[in-house]
């Protein structure tokens, strides 16, 4: 079997000590986690963490049961790229001359789409939300100019399938 | 009503049906222990002599009686000498739950003196964990741990409580938990995968069963032995699974795994169905997963959704209580006999009678073997004696020769091999069952590892029955560096101490035996012993356990020598 990236998708308690006892499953087998989101979810009181790994099937499958079978995990899914919208944010923080002395920096952020969040006279800081490549490609372009700080966030992503929480949440709870 | 915390950790313990803890005080859980010595007509507190000894005595309390055991233990060196029995207590799902102390909420994160983060240490071998920084979390986060420990696929829960917590007042009601909404304890049973097996093992003609603990964890002994009667199909062990049914029944056919027996595991890879009741096909018992029943199709009846296909992809999966879907399944299934295919079975343990059993049973040579002392017992318990093996050889040779009437009778480290686990296990063992004979057979190296726990047994008095096969080696290791490491005894052989001396150091009863002819009296006398007893047997130094299943080799390459 060979590796591909997935995404984790899981719903839980929100309580103290479960980002441990979920990242010790990935650590017992030696895998590295690419991305982590921890979030409120649609539900009260009902977080939800997605997790991308680059992994086999076969591991993916035995990572997500051993994870849902953890007392306070509702319910644990895994998704193929394709079947899940998916985006990461990034933000960059550039030395404010730049903007008044390399005219093609505007050029860059108009064609990239990202947006300026704030400029003072010291630096400026722009934010681009999409996939990775998008991110990636802005962050080579802006490379050359110098770069002051740069971050990005785990993934986020939904679903295309429902994945049937509430219903579930309810069931469990007659 | 208005009770400090640790008042009301006793009367949660006591809400919960528990009359007997292990444990060892220290710093920061003084409050319980006050509470302890209020409460000493109520709740009996074992004192063991190192916290290790606490968890493999609530283990082997637990593994004898099906109920949750409990050790209790201070913050710091008290905790983390725990975790050696919690991952024991994990990995062979035993109900467990475990009470350590905590420095002051107020002082957590400061490495304040004997403050570790148990909570991180102790996660990936609990099924569920959770430090109380407040007294009045107390009684609903141990009803919890209770229902964790004990329901769906058991396991060892950790609750960690501040001193504060301990101090502290709250007003105290007790209820049971019986629910919690992200934890499904056991998948319902579905029907429809009942049939599907039920067709699959009427069509069979070479089916086999393989039955491991989840029988016993699910009480579902009858269920299994009206299952197998009626299907006639031949029945295999895993060394968990071992007494669920007697092991003189007709349809038994031995154990599974690496020193199992001959016929099961070379006729694993010839069956044409594969019935797995309750076990988790651990590497110990499949071999090379390359080979392993790759001819049959595999039904496995499962209470934990994270086991299937894990190790071995099923063709159908029967998942929920085994006692549940056992008793469904039962009007499903045709009654048949299958001879032919028993007798396959009856072959291949002619084979290993001849090459193997007799040869260990009725030793020629001069020194006194592991398995004849085992047959010796035997004939002394007559089956009825619960059999607790530490790890190594002599565990093998109780495992493949203890003869068993009653289920719980067979108690060892299983998934974990932990050395060490034996002496307290019985004495947990002996205190939960104390209408049981409990036999503790333990190597020489294992004894030393908990020898300690002598000392319990000399201040509760409690009559087990504690046997060391001494074949001065650490035997196991020592037969591995003999196949595999061509005779290189690297830091394997043992010079050991007087055990007949330490043993009456503790006051107990003591014997050696070194010769033939002196071994059936000397058993003979331990068994009427209606006090503890020690006997140290000198076995043969270089024995080896056969068959055998290399690491990494298919269960059909089984070695008979």
């Amino acid at each position: 079997m060979e590796n591909q990236t997935f995404t984790i998708s899981v719903y839980s308690e929100n309580n103290v000590g479960l980002l441990n006892r979920i990242s010790v499953i990935f650590l017992k087998r030696h895998i590295n986690i690419l991305s982590l989101n921890v979030s409120e979810s649609e539900i009260e009181n009902v977080s939800r963490f997605v997790i991308v790994v680059d992994t086999t099937e076969k591991w993916v499958k035995n990572i997500v049961g051993q994870i849902e079978k953890q007392i306070e995990v509702i319910k644990a899914f895994y998704h193929v790229d394709d079947e899940t919208i998916f985006l990461e944010s990034a933000i960059f923080k550039i030395n404010s001359c730049l903007l008044f002395d390399e005219r093609q920096i505007q050029n860059i952020i108009k064609e990239s789409h990202s947006e300026i969040v704030t400029v003072s006279r010291d630096f400026f800081v722009i934010s681009k939300t999409g996939r990775r490549s998008e991110i990636d490609e802005l962050y080579a372009k802006l490379k050359p100019f110098g770069i002051m700080q740069f971050v990005r966030s785990g993934r986020i992503s939904v679903s295309k399938e429902k994945m049937e929480i509430t219903s579930l949440l309810e069931e469990l709870q007659s | 009503m208005r009770i400090t915390g640790a008042e009301a950790i006793i009367r949660s313990l006591l809400a919960e049906g528990v009359d007997l803890v292990y444990g060892y005080p220290g710093g920061a859980i003084m409050p319980v222990y006050d509470e302890l010595y209020k409460f000493k007509e109520e709740l009996h507190h074992v004192l063991v002599r190192h916290e290790q000894g606490a968890t493999h005595a609530a283990q082997g309390f637990a593994r004898a009686t099906g109920k949750v055991g409990v050790a209790i233990a201070t913050s710091g060196p008290g905790a983390t000498n725990l975790v050696t029995g919690i991952a024991d207590a994990q990995i062979d799902s035993t109900p467990m739950v475990c009470i350590t102390g905590q420095v002051g909420k107020h002082l957590l994160g400061s490495d304040a003196f004997q403050e570790t983060d148990i909570i991180s240490i102790s996660t990936p071998v609990t099924k569920w964990n959770y430090q109380i920084t407040e007294a009045h979390e107390i009684p609903e986060v141990i009803a919890k741990a209770f229902y964790i420990a004990k329901s769906g696929r058991p396991g060892p829960v950790l609750i960690d409580i501040t001193k504060n917590a301990q101090f502290d007042e709250l007003d105290f009601s007790y209820k049971k938990c019986t629910n919690i909404r992200s934890y499904i304890p056991k998948p319902t049973m579905q029907l429809d995968q009942v049939a599907a097996a039920a067709e699959i093992i009427n069509n069979a003609k070479k089916p086999m069963i393989v039955f491991g603990q989840g029988i016993i964890l699910g009480e579902a002994e009858a269920e299994l032995k009206a299952f197998v009667e009626k299907t006639g199909i031949p029945a295999a062990w895993t060394i968990l699974g071992l007494s669920a049914m007697p092991t003189d029944h007709p349809l038994n056919v031995g154990m599974v795994g690496m020193h199992g027996n001959y016929g099961p595991n070379v006729l694993s890879n010839e069956c044409d169905v594969f019935i797995a009741l309750g076990m988790r096909f651990d590497d110990r018992v499949t071999g090379n997963l390359e080979t392993y029943v790759k001819q049959a199709k595999v039904i496995h009846f499962e209470i934990d959704p994270a086991e299937v296909d894990k190790n071995v992809k099923s063709d159908v999966v029967v998942l929920g209580d085994v006692k549940e879907t056992l008793a469904a399944i039962l009007p499903l299934v045709e009654s048949k006999v299958h001879e032919t295919w028993h007798n396959e079975f009856k072959e291949k343990y002619k084979t290993e009678l001849e090459t193997v059993i007799n040869d260990e049973l009725h030793p020629k040579k001069e020194g006194i073997s592991m398995g004849e002392t085992i047959e010796m017992i035997n004939k002394h318990s007559k089956g009825d004696a619960i059999m607790v093996s530490d790890v190594g050889q002599h565990q093998m040779f109780t495992c493949r020769y203890s003869k068993f009437n009653s289920t719980k009778s067979n108690i060892t480290s299983g998934g974990l091999g932990t050395m060490g686990f034996a002496l307290p296990a019985a004495i947990g063992a002996k205190m939960g069952r104390p209408d049981r004979e409990v036999v503790a057979i333990i190597g020489d190296g294992g004894f030393q590892m908990t020898i300690q726990e002598l000392g319990t047994i000399f201040q509760t008095k409690v009559p087990v029955k504690i046997v060391v096969l001494n074949n001065e080696f650490l035997g196991m290791v020592r037969q591995w560096q003999q196949l595999f490491f061509d005779k290189r005894y690297a830091s394997t052989e043992m010079i050991n101490p007087n055990f007949i001396a330490i043993a009456e150091g503790y006051y107990i009863k003591a014997k050696k035996v070194t010769k033939r002819e002196d071994l059936d009296a000397a058993v003979a006398e331990m068994m009427a012993s209606k006090e503890s007893y020690f006997l140290e047997v000198l076995v043969e130094k270089e024995n080896n356990v056969f068959p055998m299943i290399p690491t990494g080799a298919s269960v059909s390459d089984i070695r008979l020598s």
